[in-house]
Order: structure tokens, then sequence, then C-alpha cells
């Protein structure tokens, strides 16, 4: 029975960014449809709604925009996850709105990303949202990016613009991060190179957006070299059975943790080796990032939640100083002095906003090192100064140890999703 | 090097015991929400492996409604006695008796807005801060919108047009006296995804779902199980059909499937090749398009 080819498969996880009306939740809704992912009753449910609107062709972006309000207005408000698995490979697909009122939800959704599709339409080229989304997505370390040139079924399938506008991202992007990226001319509407290749675009020799999604490497997306495990939960069961357990639950953040490896235990600077490595179905010879395990030591040591087991030879940076870039999420403005509660990796503190550096202008990438104006959906540069000691890597060496939330005090919103430059 | 990967079975697994540790470590009184069906069985046995060798340090709570199938409550006081952990029962019929709400009438009744009531009371009576449920994205369309920490106002109510943002797998779950969050650490879960983990963890389930032989009768297209909560018109004759549920609800708004499927290892062979979801059984979702987005806006979960 294991033999079962869906019982062991990979997993991507994708997200959809571009501007509004570009075309993602269609084209989700086509990829979807066209993979055969579709059940027979939702399907009718969405005709049903199309007809009662009086769309000429279902619509099928209503698979993912399904709150009333977003089926009202056309529009997606909040990120839809949806499920689909091809014999290749199982995808998590968040379908992210454009609206920039709502980038704070498309940063939700990309933020636990591998791949990031970016939707242009092929009539407006680059515009603002697409410079945001492309900075974000960067900004994020997403490793993967591709382009969709949608609508190409309104500039007649015609070559000479998709090249123009994948010339114009070329330029764009070779001042940002982005490791791998991919372009592709599609109809999202009429299904051209989303699923099955066009008849329309002979010119465009590459593969469909399904092809590339299936295909493309994802193995060495997590940071598998530097040993972090931030402390979640401890697990003393005072049992007859386990009178003196004592584990250290949580998930690993970076690297291979193996028993016998030496340790120490961040902040106390403690040292031991690692006992065991537990989990209900028994004990592992090795375990790594994203698994979650419980870490036994060989000697009774302080520890707790928020604090973090490192390799003694290979240890993350502490410091109370933190150099960041946020993306606001907030209608109040950041301020400048202002206190934020934080959470990084399972430890809590609180901060001090020290200084704002720069804005960055969205259409240009400058730094508008005179504007420390950072409100909603605006991306800065700050630093902070924190009530205790963070154990923290840079955002570019790991996606866990490198990032962390803003939290106003009075409304315990989330306010500001920060990546540590470091 | 070696690949260090995972299968998405075991990063599911992953990723939901991190959100369970998450909600032991942050919240003063969690309580999982306990159905008896397999995506609250699936949350308990998470739960179980997250805190090994530790017990489960949450209470449970079964929202009756009181129009249960008899083998759904049989299997919850088994599978609940063997895990040892507590029940709370938060009764719909309480409600109707102390006048909270009123029983709809009528063919087609059903007590699951009244569900939302008797939910909300457990969780008000008990002071739980946070409460665990086996609600999965891929249900149904509004579910597609949750967060894994939703945040409930202090009437319960959900506000999907202003949901907290969630980032990486940093959860906030702080929040101001008398609010209250839903936490959903199978969110990322589909069906095909439950069925092969229940197979691969061997884990036990009501028999309901495995194919059997029951009383039935068709109404609307749906095949509907006999029993004492389910009013049937003259004309709906009864037979003996081989049936077997895919979700598990109230026996007044459930539906059948026919199937042969008497093993883990047929159905997962029939939810590959279905094609209509599992929430196509359930006539409480049918009663408008937004009818799931309305109940959760209400405080259900
Ligand atoms: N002609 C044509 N129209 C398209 C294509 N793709 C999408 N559209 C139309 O563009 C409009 C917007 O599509 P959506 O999929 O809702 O756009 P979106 O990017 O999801 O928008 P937001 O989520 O609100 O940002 C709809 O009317 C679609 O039918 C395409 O390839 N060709
Ligand atoms: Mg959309």
């Amino acid at each position: 029975m294991n033999k079962d080819p869906y019982l062991d498969m990979e997993l991507l996880r994708f997200s959809t960014a571009g501007s509004v009306d570009d075309g993602k939740s269609t084209l989700i809704g086509r990829m979807l449809y066209d993979s055969k992912s579709i059940f027979e009753d939702q399907y009718e449910a969405i005709e049903k709604t199309s007809r009662k609107k009086g769309d000429e062709q279902v619509n099928l972006a209503l698979l993912t925009d399904g709150l009333r309000a977003e089926r009202e207005q056309g529009i997606t408000i909040d990120v839809a996850y949806r499920y689909f698995a091809t014999p290749k490979r199982k995808f998590i697909i968040a379908d992210t709105p454009g609206h920039i009122q709502y980038t704070r939800n498309m940063v939700t959704g990309a933020s636990t990303s591998n791949l990031s599709i970016i939707l242009v339409d092929a009539r407006k080229g680059i515009i603002e949202q697409t410079y945001r989304h492309t900075f974000i997505s960067s900004l994020l370390g997403i490793p993967h990016v591709v382009f969709c040139i949608n609508k190409m079924d309104l500039v007649d399938y015609d070559e000479t613009i998709f090249y123009q506008i994948k010339k114009d991202i070329e330029a764009f992007s070779s001042k940002l991060n982005v490791r791998d990226i991919h372009f592709i001319p599609i109809s999202a509407l009429n299904g051209d190179n989303v699923v099955n290749k066009s008849t329309k675009m002979d010119w465009y020799q590459g593969g469909t957006l399904l092809y590339l999604l299936e295909n493309i490497h994802i193995g060495s997306d997590h940071n598998h070299i530097d040993c972090r495990f931030p402390v979640q939960y401890v697990i003393r069961p005072q049992s007859t059975e386990f009178p003196d357990y004592r584990g250290y639950a949580g998930r690993i953040a970076g690297g291979v943790f193996k028993p016998g490896d030496e340790i120490a235990a961040l902040p106390s600077g403690f040292t031991s080796k690692i006992k065991s490595i537990d989990t209900a179905d028994g004990e592992l010879k090795e375990a790594f990032a994203p698994q979650s395990v419980t870490i036994t030591l060989e000697d009774e040591i302080d520890i707790s939640r928020g604090d973090m087991i490192v390799r003694i030879n290979n240890q993350p940076k502490v410091s109370q100083d933190l150099d960041i870039m946020v993306c606001w999420m907030s209608d109040k403005p950041l301020i400048k002095g202002g206190k934020y509660a934080l959470i990084h990796t399972t430890n809590e503190a609180r901060c001090i906003i020290k200084e704002v550096k720069y804005k960055v202008n969205i259409n240009t990438l400058h730094r508008e090192e005179s504007d420390h104006n950072i409100g909603m959906n605006d991306i800065g540069r700050i630093s902070i100064r924190t009530t205790k000691p963070l154990f923290f890597d840079s955002y570019q060496k790991n996606r866990n140890t490198g990032s962390l939330i803003l939290i106003d005090e009075g409304t315990h919103e989330t306010v500001g999703a920060c990546m540590i430059i470091d | 090097m070696q690949a260090y990967n995972l299968s998405h079975l075991s990063e599911l697994e992953s990723e939901a015991i991190y959100v369970l540790r998450e909600v032991a470590a942050q919240f003063e009184n969690p309580v999982l929400l306990f159905s008896g069906g397999k995506d609250s069985i699936t949350c308990a046995h998470l739960a179980r492996k997250a805190f090994w060798p530790a017990k489960i340090p949450f209470t449970f709570m079964h929202v009756d409604t009181g129009h249960n199938f008899p083998e759904t409550i049989e299997f919850r006081d088994y599978y609940l006695n063997k895990l040892g952990v507590n029940l709370i029962v938060s009764s719909v019929q309480d409600c109707i008796n102390q006048g909270l709400v009123i029983e709809e009438k009528g063919f087609n009744a059903s007590r699951n807005a009244l569900q939302t009531v008797a939910l909300l009371k457990g969780v008000e009576e008990n002071k739980f801060d946070a409460a665990i449920g086996g609600a999965r994205r891929d249900e149904e369309k509004a579910r597609a919108k949750e967060r894994f920490f939703s945040h409930r106002d202090d009437f319960g109510q959900w506000d999907p047009k202003n949901q907290r943002p969630e980032l990486w797998n940093i959860f906030n779950g702080k929040k101001n006296l008398g609010e209250s969050f839903r936490i959903f650490p199978i969110s990322n879960w589909t069906e095909m995804d439950i069925w092969q983990y229940i197979l691969k963890e061997k884990i036990e389930l009501p028999s309901l779902y495995f194919s059997h032989e029951r009383e039935c009768f068709i109404r609307e297209g749906v095949v509907m199980s006999t029993g004492e909560h389910v009013p049937q018109r003259p004309e709906e004759a009864t037979a003996k059909m081989s049936v077997r549920f895919r979700t598990i609800g109230d026996m007044t708004c459930t539906g059948a499937v026919y199937s042969d499927a008497d093993s883990l290892e047929k159905i997962i062979e029939e939810v590959a090749s279905t094609r209509v979801t599992e929430r196509g059984t359930r006539s409480d979702d049918k009663r408008s398009e937004a009818a799931m987005e309305d109940r959760k806006k209400q405080g259900y979960f």
C-alpha cells in the first residue's frame, strides 16, 4: 500500500500577485479547471452564480473569490487557499488580492510561499502594483518568481508586446534579489499556456505554467546548514511512566540536528549534548527543518520557551539592536520613538523604534532618505532596540530566524512584517 | 549531500503539531472542539503526538445538537476514554430548554444554526480563550479564507473583511479581555490528505465512514438515513442500501453516499475518483450561497 503514488509527494506552496484585475483569480480557476481539480458541485455553484450575474462565460475567479463582498465587487479582498495535486506534486495555492488597500493580505499569502506568480496585463505592462508586488516578493525571499503576461488574447497574441514587457521587467528586477525568474505569455481566460499549450503563440517555445510548477527544483529552499531550534514548549509529563522526562518541543528552524551533537542554549550559553530527538513514533537519528520534534539533553539546564538551542560552533547573532526592513500594515503610521510588542520565532519582547532610515520608493526602488513617514503598505528600513537580546540570522540566510512581527500594544493587531538585515 | 525533503504528509503533520504547541504555549485555557468526525479525530491524534509523552493539555468539548448518529456518540466516548482526556458537552437541547433559542420546525429543520449558540455558551461559561477546530480550507469557500489563528471579537464574531495579517509561521494570539481565537491546525489538509494520514497512522474511526447496510430514503436527491430525529414524509420510501458517510454531522442534514468501500484503501480509491465535494452531501451548506460565511460571522467555527 505504501506504493500509493499519492502517499509520498513533494509539496510546493505558491502565491499569486499583481495588480487588481490582472487576472490572478481567473488564472487559478483556469488552472484548477483544466487540471480537472474542480468538483461537479463546485462548478455547478459558480455556473449558477455567473448566470445570475449575467456573465457570458462561467466566471472561474468565483472559485477563489468566496466571500459575499468579493462576489459583489468582483475583486479579491483576502487570501484564498486552494489545493490540488497532479501525479508529480501537491500544490498549496494562495490567491491574493491585487488591490493596494489589501496589500497586507498579499503579504500574508506570499510569506509562506516558495514561488510567486506575478501577473501582468499585456495591455498595460508594468504598473505600480507590479513593482510593489515584485519588490515584496524579493523582500520576502521567495526563491522562484514566474511572470505571467496575461490577457494575450486582447493583444492578438503579439510576441513583440510580450518581449517588450519581459525586457521592462528584467531591467527592473536586475536591481532586486530574485534567484530564479521565468516569463510565460498566457490567457487565463482562454487557458493558453496555463495547463495546455497555446495553439496561438507558436513563437513561444517554453513550457506551460503547470509544467513549470511541476518541474521547478525546490529541494534546497530550506536552510539545512545553520542549526537553529527555537524552544516552543517544555514537555514534562511527571507521570509514573516518565517521572523525570524533560523534553524541549519545537520546530526546527534551520540545520540538521543529531543525537550526540554538542549544543549551546541561548541566552544562558550553557552547553550540553543532545541525548535524543523524540517523536511520538520513536526516536530519530537526525532531524531537519521544518520537522516538529522534541529534544532531550544530557544535562539538566534551565531552558524555557523563547530560548534557542544551537550548535556550539555555529551561533546566531545575539543583540538588542536590529536593522530591519519593515512592511507596514496598519492605518496608524509607524511612530518614530514608538514602542511595540514583537514576536520573533517563539520569543516575545518589546521594542522601541530608534530610527527610520529611509522609505522605499516603489516605482523607482530609490531610497527616500528624507521621507520618514511609514504608513499603510509602505516599505522602509528602520532600526529598533529590544528590551532583551534576540537570537537571529539575517532574513537572507534564514526565513524563520530572520523574520519578526510588530504588534500594536493597544489593539494587539499585527502592524509590521519585518525582515532582519543584520 | 543527502536530500533533506519531507513528504507532504510529514510536512502537514509537522505544521499541525507546531500550531497545537503554539496554542498550548500562548493561551491559558484552550479547548479542542471534538465532534467525533474524522477531522476532529485527526486533530485529537495530532494533539496526542504533539505533547507525547505528556498528556494533551486541552479540555475537549462536544457541541451536542442532540441529533447525532448513535454511532458517533458511542465512538466519541470510547475514543476519548482511551485518550484519557476530559470531555465537556455543551448541549443544544439545553439551550432550547432554557429558551435561549427557538427550534426550527418542518421536514428540513436543522439545529445547525443553534449550534453556534451552544458553542458560544460553552466557550463563555468555561472561559475558554481559544477553541481548536478541525475545519479545513478545502472544505468550503468561506473556510478557504481562514487564518490558522482566527481572531474573534467578544461576541465570537469573525470579520472576514478585516482579518489580522498572519506572517510566516508567527502566530499572534494576543487579544483583549473577552476576545478569543478559533484555531485550525489542519487548515492546509485536503480530504485526501486526511484519509492517507488515517491510513498511515492507523487511526480508528466511527463505523459510519465505512460501507454498511442501512435503512435510507431519498430526499431531493440526497440519501438520508432513517432515524429518531429524521422526520419522513409518507411518500419517502425506505429501503436497505449499501452506503457510507463522507462527513458526519447531524442525522438531519448529513447525506450518505452509495459505496462498497469497507476499508481505508478502498475509501482512498473512492475519494480519488469522486467528482463531488464532501460538503456536497451536507444540506446545511446548501441553504444559501453564503451559508457558511454567515454562520462563521455569527461565531460558528
Ligand atoms: N480577455 C481576458 N480577460 C481576462 C483574462 N484573465 C482575466 N480576465 C478578466 O479580467 C477581470 C479580472 O479578473 P480577476 O481574475 O478577478 O482579477 P484578479 O487579478 O484576481 O483581481 P483582484 O484579485 O481583485 O486583484 C475579469 O473580468 C476576468 O474575466 C484573460 O486572459 N483575457
Ligand atoms: Mg482575485
